[in-house]
């Protein structure tokens, strides 16, 4: 399996992706110039977190129009995996590749760990994770608030798109564990064909002990999963 | 082909949480404006541009705030004036 990282000018979690596919997974990762329009063959593409253009105007906004977005949006459309991580998570939803909108925080720029639970297993992000599974890992955004019309949340919800929850420690979604005010405490979701995902979370930097949480690891081996399958 | 400037309101959507606006309220209350209702917190832009004419400047900002300048999602767009330079 070959991971293509993307790097805007402004991404910060790129070399923590690199890590967990390379170091972690013992897979292949290349990094790929926001300004390139080469994907070098890579089979998942990872949109990583950060501040693409320093967030200018909104979140993901401007990074949506980079170069390589043509070619990642193209690789989505045939079905290509593409992973969006909190700022790759807004660039994904302000290109159009999964539905909603991120808002600012209700309660403003959240930088703490937080635990989501696994709603649906049928991803090639959560594969390898059980349905019910809750997974401790860190959020920092400011704009995480997932929002969407009613209609859409409750079409979501019946296409089992709603991927991650906040939840607390006893694995239920309570408006204290839902650190932005997300929309029905929706943490990630993907889109309607499942090869486009998206969270705010950072599985990423949940990848060893050492890091305070392995929880993440369980999502970049799913990958693994789907690449063998 | 003339210059001219657009000025354009974004606010986010009526309806969905607006958590500045809310905090902005708040603080009026507190300063004892009472009669302040909602308070709705979002972007004023100007874009110097050139057009044929002021309708034409109006359309091409309004393309401009489709495609990029607000989210169709979540915000709304008001072109507040249209300004020969």
């Amino acid at each position: 399996m070959k991971v293509g990282i993307v790097r805007f000018p402004g991404s910060n979690c790129e070399d923590d992706a690199f890590h967990a596919v390379v170091y972690q997974l013992g897979e292949e990762a290349v990094m790929l110039w926001h300004k390139d329009h080469d994907l070098q063959g890579s089979d998942v593409i990872i949109l990583p977190g950060g501040f693409s253009y320093g967030d200018y105007l909104r979140a993901g906004a401007i990074a949506r129009f980079s170069p390589i977005m043509s070619e990642v949006a193209a690789h989505a459309k045939n079905g290509g995996i593409v992973l969006g991580i909190c700022n790759g998570f807004q660039i994904a939803c302000e290109a159009g590749l999964l539905p909603g909108a991120l808002l600012h925080n209700d309660v403003g720029y959240r930088s703490m760990p937080v635990t989501i639970r696994v709603e649906h297993a049928n991803t090639a992000f959560t594969s390898a994770a059980k349905v019910g599974q809750c997974l401790t890992m860190p959020i920092a955004h400011g704009e995480g608030r997932f929002a969407a019309s009613e209609d859409l949340l409750d079409e979501l919800e019946s296409n089992a798109q709603v991927l991650f929850r906040y939840v607390d420690a006893s694995g239920e979604t309570t408006v204290d564990a839902n650190p932005n005010g997300a929309m029905r405490s929706i943490a990630g979701i993907c889109n309607a064909a499942r090869n486009v995902i998206g969270l705010m979370p950072h599985p990423e930097r949940a990848v060893d002990p050492i890091l305070g949480s392995d929880d993440g690891l369980v999502l970049f081996e799913s990958l693994l999963v789907a690449a063998h399958a | 082909m003339t210059r001219f400037r657009v000025s354009v309101h974004i606010i986010p959507r009526r309806g969905l949480l607006d958590p500045q606006g809310k905090a902005v309220t708040d603080a009026l209350h507190t300063l004892g404006f009472a009669g302040v209702g909602e308070v709705h917190v979002g972007r004023h832009l100007v874009i110097e541009t050139g057009a044929k004419d002021a309708s034409a400047a109006e359309a091409s900002v309004r393309t401009m705030c489709e495609r990029l300048l607000a989210n169709p999602v979540t915000e709304d767009f008001e072109i507040a004036g249209v300004v020969k330079e």
